[in-house]
């Protein structure tokens, strides 16, 4: 390891909680539904994560326990079937549907794996009943994405064929051109977990090689091995660095050619690196905040500094996987500051002390840090834009430059002195 | 247990986050898991405000359950009473904390502080957003005041006696309401103008200290009964103080509103003369220009104060007609539905956005104003729409000052609801001049796909033409005819002249039925 600072902290935290990866994963799936099992908190939380209210028949609901339901289990095993049938009844087109438990859930332990076992026996019409857990008291914003998809690794059928699966949820465009690009290399038999329709599971076996494409997926890493696959080694697919070495991975366990391998990716390096100096020389020297909530923290930071030459003052994780992270650790200088956890008091008390050129966290912390006259970039924003790959990289440091950019435009001052 | 696919309301520790972040020097304790603080990001994205809710969050997690909770909360309380020195603690749950039964309130009740501690019971399984305001409000101002001595008797024309201006309480705006910061000042200026000062403003901006000023005011006003209306009874009923029942929105509304102050106050009411000028709603609405509104349908959802008002302006000082009057509000809907039944239409009360919809469809009026829900299914049915109650969105907060009550804000709604009535019109007009080559290149419209465009939804098309028993058929010339109708009105049109020739036992249906339609439902 490159000789990260790790740190723990506990205390009042200021974090999303894992079913916030419902925003993104049914847009994933458009012919899956995310049904919350909870309380009318879930259903704010998702709604005012998703912002906008647009959805004439939105791919996500939450039943929303009632008095009587906490007074008898019974009872709300049968409401539960009740109000599964009467939406299967409306929404013919679903697929799947994933059953997502939440804090009230899980403290009066309605066990949903049983009420899935139980519907998947009764339910007719090809609907598929799996469950997981996005509880707040269990996981935090991506984690909800971690048990989505371990949820369905037992629906992946057995395969000896060589394949090369891709793991989490990528933007479509940004998939598309990974697989273009595993092609050139040769890779011709490239899957992607979730899929983009819930009933085209893909194939698992000892022949299949996983490269994560989301570094919060340590369970379904975990599910998937015990299926026999290999999780390939490497750091994540942010900025040209993360990108390439993530590629090489694969080319290197699918014995692809250094020379083919350079070639087809040395190009597209070349012009992001390229695209990316105009973003280097806004960003370089100035000095990083990450604060806990997405887990990207720790790539990010790797590719601010790294390939940016920001300076990073501390990185912040909501937890810390070792196992899934050593790749980035080691690409992270000597000293860095990782807190793992969260007081956020004290987080921001160290934010107003270091004054940071920019910071990254949470909506809600956003504007006030903004008003204190620190520039921010909201986290949630990078779990929707296209940000992976070589071809990305320009847009992803752009997205940290702009803040920057911006103060500046409307700070003539701070111009003069930075 | 209930399916909820979006929901109007929060759950009601979010009503007691909106009276704590709307107050100064309040802190509030809430016990609940991480993901729960997703609720400030609607204090500062939604309102933008630039500094965070006074919360602090517990935020417990699977592990700490096995353990002793109790101490943990305990430990957020001690440091966040170090740490922010609040002069009133609220002490909450949310939904899951309820579940464990750790009681927050009474440990920390039992830690020594020489503060006031609200203990915060807002059941989350049964209640909603406004009710937890409301009754967060109503618990912290009877727990400052209830030690208070009272008055031997309030009397609420004492000023007279005393020398001095009257004064009044404003109660019930707060953070996240429909443009309260601006009312306070709409309303503070008219009362100004009688010669009424304002005492205490609460919550908005409100210091527990204030609270404890609040007998000493002559009369309450309850602006936002949703909020208000608990505490203003409880005001009444321990410190004899009367409050005034009528929301001042709306010229009518306004000038009752008036008259009611006034006379609480034992001061002579206003001349109806003199508030008429006050607002150019009134002109404006009398003007040539706005026969063009002249018994538009309007269709109304939103909270019960907002709603209720809408109507009543809707009828009496534009002169709509209103097809639609419903709430979310349960808490509400006995006003609500005895608003609408005044009209003659029967209210809507349903949580249900889908329902609200369905019933907007049904109605098919020509402007709905309703919550940003409504915004949207507004825009999917190609009817203009403008926004008058929370849930609200960014764009709902406007920097320029734009109440809703008082004159300015019957001025802000003439315009605020008459523009997208206008922009429906242009809408029209593009849809009829579609095919000149002006607009071949294909005209976007703000209105969504519908919006302008000939919809082709509420023309018959092959599939229902299909000739069975109960659907008389559109002949082309009939279809021709139907086409030339308005879009916002053809679906109602196209409905009524199926059901009068199903009526009259005709099988097709030409452009004379529809004549014929006409004029027996104008009949
Ligand atoms: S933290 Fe728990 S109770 Fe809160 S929204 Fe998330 S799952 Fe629901």
């Amino acid at each position: 390891m490159g000789g990260a600072t790790l740190l723990k902290e506990s205390g009042p935290r200021e974090v999303f909680c894992g079913l916030t990866s419902i925003v993104w994963l049914h847009r994933r799936m458009p012919d899956a539904f995310f049904l919350v099992v909870g309380s009318r908190t879930c259903a704010h939380l998702i709604q005012s994560a998703a912002g906008v209210m647009i959805f004439a028949e939105p791919r996500f609901g939450t039943a929303i326990l009632e008095e009587r339901d906490l007074a008898g289990l019974a009872d709300a095993h049968d409401e539960l079937d009740r109000v599964v049938k009467d939406l299967l009844a409306r929404r013919p087109e679903i697929r799947t549907l994933f059953l997502v438990g939440s804090c009230p859930s899980e403290v009066i332990k309605l066990d949903l794996a049983r009420v899935a076992e139980r519907l998947n026996g009764s339910l007719t019409g090809g609907v598929r009943v799996v469950n997981y857990s996005g509880s707040g008291i269990e996981t935090t914003f991506t984690q909800g994405e971690d048990g989505a998809l371990k949820a369905l690794v037992p629906l992946m059928p057995e395969s000896n064929e060589e394949q090369l699966l891709l793991v989490g949820t990528l933007a479509n465009s940004v998939e598309d051109r990974f697989i273009t690009l595993f092609n050139r290399l040769g890779i011709k038999n490239v899957a992607s977990f979730p899929p983009r329709q819930s009933t085209d599971i893909p194939p698992i076996g000892p022949r299949t090689k996983v490269l994560l494409a989301q570094p919060y997926l340590g369970d379904t890493a975990r599910a998937l091995k015990d299926k026999g696959a290999e999780i390939l080694k490497a750091p994540f697919p942010l900025g040209v660095e993360g990108s390439k070495g993530w590629m090489e991975a694969a080319a290197k366990s699918f014995g692809v050619q250094d020379s083919l391998f350079t070639s087809t990716v040395e190009p597209l390096i070349i012009r992001a690196r390229k695209a990316l100096e105009p973003f280097r020389e806004k960003l370089s020297g100035k000095l990083l905040f990450l604060l806990p909530e997405s887990q990207l923290e720790i790539p990010l930071a790797r590719f601010l500094h790294q390939e940016c030459g920001m300076k990073l003052i501390e990185v912040g994780t909501p937890y810390l996987n070792r196992e899934m992270m050593n790749e980035e650790l080691e690409l992270l200088p000597e000293g860095t500051r990782i807190v793992e956890g969260q007081h956020v008091e004290k987080q921001l008390d160290r934010i107003r002390q270091e004054q940071p050129d920019l910071v990254v966290c949470g909506m809600g912390l956003a504007n006030p840090l903004e008003a204190e006259g620190i520039s921010t970039k909201w986290s949630i924003e990078l779990v929707f834009s296209p940000i992976h790959g070589i071809d990305q990289a320009a847009d992803l440091a752009e997205l940290f430059s702009r803040p920057l950019h911006r103060r500046n435009l409307l700070n003539p001052k701070v111009l003069s002195q930075v | 247990m209930e399916l909820t696919l979006w929901t109007y309301e929060g759950p009601p520790h979010v009503g007691a986050m909106r009276i704590a972040s709307s107050m100064k020097d309040v802190h509030y304790i809430l016990h609940a898991p991480q993901g729960d603080t997703y609720a400030d990001l609607l204090f500062t994205m939604i309102e933008r405000r630039g500094s965070r809710p006074p919360v602090t969050y517990t935020t417990f997690q699977a592990r700490d359950l096995g353990g002793d909770t109790a101490e943990l909360v305990k430990g957020h309380i001690k440091e966040a009473v170090e740490r922010f020195k609040p002069s009133a603690l609220l002490v909450g749950e949310s939904c899951t904390a309820e579940l464990i039964q750790d009681q927050p309130g009474s440990l920390a009740q039992g830690m020594g502080f020489d503060l006031p501690i609200i203990n915060l019971e807002l059941p989350a399984y049964s209640k909603k957003e406004n009710w937890g305001a409301s009754e967060t409000f109503y618990q912290l101002v009877r727990g400052l005041l209830k030690d208070q001595p009272k008055e031997s008797e309030h009397i609420s024309t004492a000023w007279k006696e005393e020398g001095r201006r009257p004064r009044v309480n404003l109660l019930g705006p707060s953070l996240l309401g429909f443009r309260c910061r601006d009312d306070v000042l709409e309303i503070q200026k008219i009362l100004g103008a009688h010669g009424i000062d304002i005492n205490v403003v609460a919550p908005l901006g409100a210091k527990p200290a204030d609270v404890l000023r609040l007998p000493k005011a002559d009369i309450n006003v309850c602006l936002y009964p949703e909020i208000s209306e608990s505490t203003c009874s409880w005001l009444e009923r321990n410190f004899g103080m009367p409050f005034s029942h009528i929301v001042p929105i709306g010229v009518n509304a306004t000038q009752d509103f008036l008259k009611e102050v006034h006379q609480l106050l034992g001061m002579d009411p206003p001349t109806i003369e003199q508030g008429n000028h006050q607002s150019k709603l009134t002109w404006y609405s009398k003007s040539v220009d706005s026969n063009y509104l002249t018994g538009k349908r309007v269709f109304i959802f939103g909270d019960g104060t907002h709603a209720i008002a809408a109507a009543r302006i809707a009828k009496e000082e534009l002169g709509f007609e209103v097809v639609g009057l419903g709430t979310y509000s349960r808490e509400m809907a006995r006003h609500v539905r005895s608003a609408a039944k005044e009209l003659g239409i029967e209210a809507l009360i349903t949580n249900n956005y889908l329902e609200v919809e369905a019933a907007m469809a049904e109605a098919a009026p020509e402007l709905v104003l309703g919550t940003q829900m409504e915004r949207h299914s507004a825009k999917r049915l190609g009817v203009p729409c403008a926004v008058i109650s929370t849930p609200m969105h960014v764009q709902d907060v406007p920097a320029r000052y734009s109440p809703q009550m008082g004159w300015e804000g019957a001025n802000v709604i003439f315009d605020d609801w008459v523009h997208p009535l206008m922009m429906g019109l242009e809408e029209h007009l593009i849809g009829m001049f579609r095919h000149d080559f002006e607009f071949v290149d294909g005209h976007q419209s703000h209105l969504g796909h519908q919006g302008g465009l000939q919809n082709e939804n509420d023309l018959p098309n092959e599939s229902n033409t299909v000739s069975n028993e109960e659907t008389p058929i559109w002949t082309s010339d009939g279809k021709a005819e139907l086409a030339k109708i308005p879009f916002f009105v053809r679906g109602k049109v196209r409905r009524n002249t199926e059901k009068y020739a199903r009526q009259a036992g005709c099988r097709n249906i030409d452009s004379e039925t529809l004549y014929d339609a006409k004029a027996h439902f104008r009949a």
